[in-house]
């Protein structure tokens, strides 16, 4: 927001949501992923990785609650070399990091793009803790929400700003549905009556399809950024 | 200059970053230094005194156009524990950017090239209050608050402290944020004429040693 005009355009760029890197080329795509704990955020963000990563130069930053679990993970799984991926410390609330005050999280961005850049997509993700946690428009371009079956079948009609206002809802562990008795359907007809045109995509990370659809999206986000 | 531009500046939810560090009260929860509204108190007090005076003093010179480069080097000087160095630099980054977007300077992008890691904080606070037409006086009232209210809301969440004791206990220490501010001013003030080895150079070496520590810690809830 700027207050003044004298705003100069050298040095680190001061204002999060420019779309053009300080040399005038489009930057990375920023991609939020957020929802409850436990939802497969991060099984969402590995499988994309390793869908993405022989087309795309990426990156990850992890928002964790309280420790550094999600970019561990990550690295563990080795979806991505260790020098794109970084995480941001939230003093407990990830939700403060990725709306209310994001400049730690712009600061992560910033430096794995000058870092490891030029980059195509960087996928953040929210430590996740409520239904209500989403994502600044000054750091991300686009936002997923994460929810599960079997976090109860009622989430979508509960509804809430992450299910109603997200890009894209991803209803996941659809393998589960049989097992905590999720009526997929219903679950369905509820995220239609919340979100009227914007998408749901049901899917299992442990099917053959896994990720396929999310990653598809994704690339039409990428197309539509880049053009 | 606007007043309002003051509490603007120091609005504990000015998108500076400062939510996500407790000021050292994580490690003093911990080491079973604080364990309820009277432990925080003595906390404040003790950090108020210390570190606050220095950078209430450090903030207070660069709002009345003391040199940023030599005053970040005195607050290098003034800060032993590599993880508060680091954690000053990373907050001064997140302030700057919040600062630049909010009131446009050329001195502050000057700053903002010289570190594109970022300077300490208190170095720009300072200047951030100058660019949004405040004195030395609200540069340091800035600061020497934000060095009380952050442990304070950080211990809220810590051990579920009553938010009514935590802010009781920041009204306690007003009185003591004024004359840190004064004294702060006052230094300021003579740095301005005669170079920043005047400014205080107080330190509390537990908060330095907590700090090393609790950096190394893999599971914490706050950045420092
Ligand atoms: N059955 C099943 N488990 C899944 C699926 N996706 C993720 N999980 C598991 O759910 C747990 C939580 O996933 P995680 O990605 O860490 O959740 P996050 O907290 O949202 O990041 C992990 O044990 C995952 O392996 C899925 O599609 N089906
Ligand atoms: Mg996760």
């Amino acid at each position: 927001m700027h207050l003044g005009h004298s705003h100069s355009h050298d040095g680190p760029s001061a204002v999060s949501a420019d779309a053009r890197r300080p040399d005038g080329t489009r930057r990375a795509l920023r991609v939020g992923l957020g929802g409850p704990v436990g939802s497969g955020k991060t099984a969402t963000v590995a499988a994309l990785c390793q869908v993405l990563r022989a087309e795309l130069s990426l990156a990850v930053v992890t928002n964790d609650i309280y420790t550094r679990e999600d970019a561990e993970f990550l690295l563990r799984e080795a979806v991505l070399p260790p020098e794109r991926i970084t995480a941001v410390e939230t003093g407990a609330c990830p939700h403060t990091a990725i709306r209310d005050d994001i400049s730690a999280n712009l600061e992560a961005v910033e430096d794995l793009e000058e870092e490891v850049g030029p980059l195509d997509l960087i996928l953040v993700e929210s430590g996740g803790d409520n239904l209500t946690a989403t994502f600044s428009k000054g750091l991300v371009d686009a936002q997923i929400f994460v929810i599960d079956v079997a976090g109860g079948d009622d989430i979508p009609r509960k509804g809430g700003p992450g299910v109603t206002t997200a890009d894209l809802l991803v209803v996941n562990k659809t393998d589960l549905a049989p097992y905590v008795g999720s009526d997929l359907a219903r679950m369905a007809a509820d995220a239609k009556a919340q979100r009227a045109a914007l998408p749901v995509v049901f899917q299992s990370l442990r099917s053959e399809a896994g990720v396929a659809e999310v990653a598809a999206w994704v690339r039409e986000q990428l197309a539509a950024w880049t053009v | 200059m606007s007043r309002a531009a003051l509490l603007v500046l120091a609005d504990g939810r000015f998108p500076a970053g400062g939510h996500a560090h407790s000021g050292g009260a994580e490690a003093a929860v911990k080491a079973g230094l604080i364990t309820g509204a009277e432990g925080l108190e003595a906390f404040c007090r003790g950090r108020l005194h210390t570190t606050g005076l220095v950078s209430a003093a450090l903030a207070a010179a660069a709002a009345l156009g003391v040199d940023p480069l030599s005053l970040d080097a005195a607050a290098d000087a003034r800060t032993p524990s590599v993880a508060l160095r680091v954690a000053s630099r990373k907050l001064g980054r997140q302030l700057m950017r919040a600062a630049r977007a909010t009131w446009p300077s050329e001195e502050l992008d000057a700053l903002a090239r010289e570190f594109p890691k970022g300077a300490h904080q208190p170095v720009v606070l300072g200047l951030a209050a100058r660019a949004a037409g405040l004195g030395a006086g609200d540069a340091a009232y800035c600061s020497a608050y934000e060095c009380v209210s952050g442990p304070a809301s950080a211990v809220v969440r810590l051990l579920s402290l009553d938010p009514f004791d935590a802010t009781g206990v920041l009204a306690r220490v007003a009185g003591e944020v004024d004359l840190v501010v004064d004294a702060a001013v006052e230094s300021a003030v003579e740095a301005a004429r005669g170079g920043v080895d005047v400014l205080p150079a107080a330190s509390a070496p537990l908060l330095e040693v907590g700090a090393e520590g609790h950096a190394a810690w893999s599971v914490r809830l706050f950045a420092s």
